[in-house]
């Protein structure tokens, strides 16, 4: 009885979803975490989205007949979702690249921005184009056209690539002065300075990209018909209400709207291109180089030094963190076992809230959180967080192996005279080692790919670099593949050297 | 002359009364053997001696440091025979390092397990655990010496070995208490033989 009712209220719950079938949907992907003016929950009702890229959208449902659904995609993976079919069309503030062009259908562009070099205020003459930034750290969003602007900059001026998984903490990390500039679109940048105090659009365009909506790599008959409609919206001026209601109209717009009227072919302008710091009056053309398509070995051989380096941080950073772990939990452990209970009961305390929270979040509390009190460089924070957090997880090992010994030993050192401390030292923390040690082990292991969340907080070690590379050619297999290799290379060898100490004391 | 001196001593654990009203005397060079079935108390009253578990009422008056020789042995499994030995003299006494690591060769040696220095606790069999142990306890030098339950990983042949090796460690001085359910090899060993019933005992040489 009750498993028909349950089950008559899960149909009840699955009806509305199902019931408007009057017309056919089309499933649009996005990512609201990306925010106005893109796509950001409706403040008024957050179970609806609204921005440019959702009245887009529309525009496209309406002139193929269809009711638009949002589909909530990441915007790191949009692409893989596009290729599996998640989606029908993604549209977020997509930008046109060769790579996207190689692998996925992609309409024509519906929207033209320019790449916006932003700095602190007092640093505006000083930081007036990327070649002033030597040696200096600049932020952007990773898998985006200005991250590949930057990681130009590395080789031709020795800037320093910091990258962030959102659009909002490389302004604030900016005011802060954890970097000394940042580069991103100019509706991100002009929203970054309207929001923080202190900083500064500089007026040179660094590059002129371009919004497109991707689709499936079949998909190439809905891409065109989706083109006409566009194309529609730009003589009929629907394109540019949408964009003058979202304030993100300029003059850059009429001129791409004739270039695309002009141009019948798919792609009537070029991916990209970076500006020649020539002025303003060349933004726009597409007389500057464009971006050529990586081809997936060469871009493999490229990558595998960067790869490699970044396999050093990861090493590093575990390995430090880990010492932090026993250091830590070793203290931990023997506080909650000889220690008052006041202070039993704050390390249980601290053992429990630090198992019983993600790492992710106590990474952000420790960089971003606290940055208004301390701030702790990338680094740093990265390796306090796993290190804490490991702390509370080997703390609870070292416990469970001192409590493991045998109670003779201890009652048979007391007889002769040693002191708790001494027994301790001499006896029983050796004999919890190696109790310890294949737990340990395995925890190494695991913090060595936990490792790879502190990308959060703009530390790049491989996972992250990984992202970045497949971000570049468009595909996770071969990345993927190298990453894994890697991780395994750091971790078996691992593995085999707690094996032969625990052989050894089994032998000794 | 007395070196140790029980008087009504009472020990509960856990509610229950398990040894009361027990009172004895030793004087240097004696071994007296507490004797009686298991559970009667004998462990209980040795513990209680050593310091290892609470007395209720009653007061023990011994010289310290006090040795103890467990059924078990319970050497510390992280480290050589050897180092079992010298460990407290080195670290409680604060002996000289090399020096205690000479007499607890000769310690070893005298007990018939000079070979075994360097074997792990895990490595060595019953009898020489026994014996390791009995150096390590002698290495803080006291002058009471308690044993509980000695013969019971020994051997029928190994007894004779060991009452011999008593009664030699007696000569030098030592008072030994033995605490065994072995008849005969309390017989063969003890000068004093305490029955242990139901939680008294009643000198029955």
């Amino acid at each position: 009885m009750t498993v028909r009712l349950a089950a008559l209220a899960c149909l009840a719950l699955l009806a509305p979803s199902a019931a408007p079938a009057q017309s056919p949907e089309l499933r649009w992907g996005g990512d609201a975490e990306g925010g106005a003016p893109y796509v950001e929950a409706d403040p008024a009702d957050p179970s609806r989205v609204v921005g440019f890229d959702v009245e887009v959208a529309q525009l496209l449902a309406a002139g193929l007949g269809r009711t638009p659904r949002f589909v909530q995609v990441g915007f790191t993976s949009i692409d893989a979702a596009a290729t599996r079919g998640d989606f029908d069309v993604g549209l977020s503030g997509i930008e046109d690249s060769p790579a996207r062009r190689a692998r996925l259908a992609v309409t024509i562009p519906y929207y033209e921005f320019r790449e916006v070099l932003t700095v602190r205020a007092s640093d505006a003459d000083k930081y007036r184009s990327l070649g002033d930034l030597r040696g200096r750290r600049v932020a952007t969003l990773g898998a985006t056209l200005a991250y590949d602007l930057l990681a130009d900059a590395q080789a031709r001026d020795g800037i320093i690539p910091v990258t962030y998984e959102d659009d909002v903490h490389p302004y604030s990390d900016l005011v802060l002065g954890r970097v000394d500039a940042v580069v991103l679109d100019a509706i991100l940048a002009q929203r970054g300075v309207r929001r923080n105090a202190g900083l500064t659009n500089q007026a040179t365009p660094l590059a002129v990209g371009h919004y497109v909506g991707i689709l499936a790599p079949g998909a190439a008959a809905m891409r065109d018909r989706m083109n006409v409609i566009l194309r529609d919206a730009m003589r009929d001026g629907r394109l540019e209400a949408i964009l003058e209601r979202w304030d993100v109209w300029n003059e850059d717009q009429p001129r791409l709207y004739a270039r695309v009227l002009t141009d019948a072919s798919p792609y009537p302008v070029a991916a990209s291109s970076l500006s020649s710091e020539a002025g303003p009056s060349s933004s726009g053309t597409d007389a500057a180089r464009s971006l050529s398509a990586p081809r997936t070995l060469d871009a493999a051989r490229r990558y595998l030094p960067a790869l490699l380096r970044a396999a050093v941080i990861t090493v590093v950073l575990s390995c430090l963190s880990m010492a932090l772990a026993i250091a830590a939990g070793a203290l931990i452990a023997s506080g909650r076992i000889y220690g008052a209970a006041p202070l039993r009961i704050a390390l249980t305390g601290y053992v429990e809230i630090i198992r019983g929270t993600p790492l992710l979040l106590q990474l952000f509390v420790l960089y971003f959180g606290l940055a208004a009190f301390i701030q702790l460089p990338a680094f740093v924070a990265a390796l306090l967080g796993l290190g804490l957090n490991y702390a509370a997880y080997e703390s609870e090992i070292y416990r469970g192996a001192l409590e493991a010994v045998a109670p003779g030993q201890l009652e048979s050192a007391r007889t002769l005279g040693l002191t708790e401390r001494q027994i301790l030292v001499l006896v029983r923390a050796p004999q919890a080692f190696r109790l310890a040690l294949a737990p340990m082990t395995n925890d190494f292991v695991a913090l060595l790919k936990d490792s790879s969340l502190v990308s959060v907080i703009t530390v790049v070690e491989l996972t992250k670099e990984t992202s970045i590379f497949a971000a570049n050619i468009g595909s996770w297999v071969l990345p993927g593949l190298m990453c894994a290799a890697i991780y395994l290379a750091m971790s078996l060898p691992l593995a085999r050297v707690a094996r032969r100490i625990e052989r050894g004391w089994r032998q000794a | 002359m007395t070196v140790l001196d029980v008087r009504s001593l009472e020990v509960r654990r856990g509610g229950r009364t398990i040894v009361a009203g027990v009172s004895f005397a030793a004087s240097p060079g004696e071994i007296v053997a507490l004797m009686g079935a298991s559970g009667a108390g004998k462990s209980t009253i040795l513990r209680a001696i050593a310091g290892l578990d609470p007395i209720v009422s009653g007061t023990v008056a011994i010289p310290r440091p006090v040795g103890m020789v467990f059924q078990f042995h319970h050497l510390f499994a992280n480290m050589s025979a050897h180092k079992n030995v010298w460990l407290a003299p080195v670290h409680v006494f604060k002996r000289p390092r090399v020096e205690a690591e000479e007499r607890a060769r000769e310690l070893l040696a005298s007990l018939g397990v000079g070979d075994r220095a360097s074997a792990m606790p895990h490595e060595l069999s019953g009898g020489e655990a026994q014996r390791v142990a009995i150096a390590r306890a002698l290495a803080i030098e006291p002058r009471v010496l308690l044993m509980d339950e000695p013969t019971a990983s020994l051997d029928p042949g190994r007894r004779g070995d060991l009452a011999t090796t008593l009664r030699s460690l007696a000569r030098d001085g030592r008072t030994i208490v033995v605490a065994t359910h072995d008849a005969e090899f309390a017989r063969a060993c003890a000068h004093r033989v305490l029955a242990v019933e139901a939680g008294r005992v009643r000198d029955v040489s």
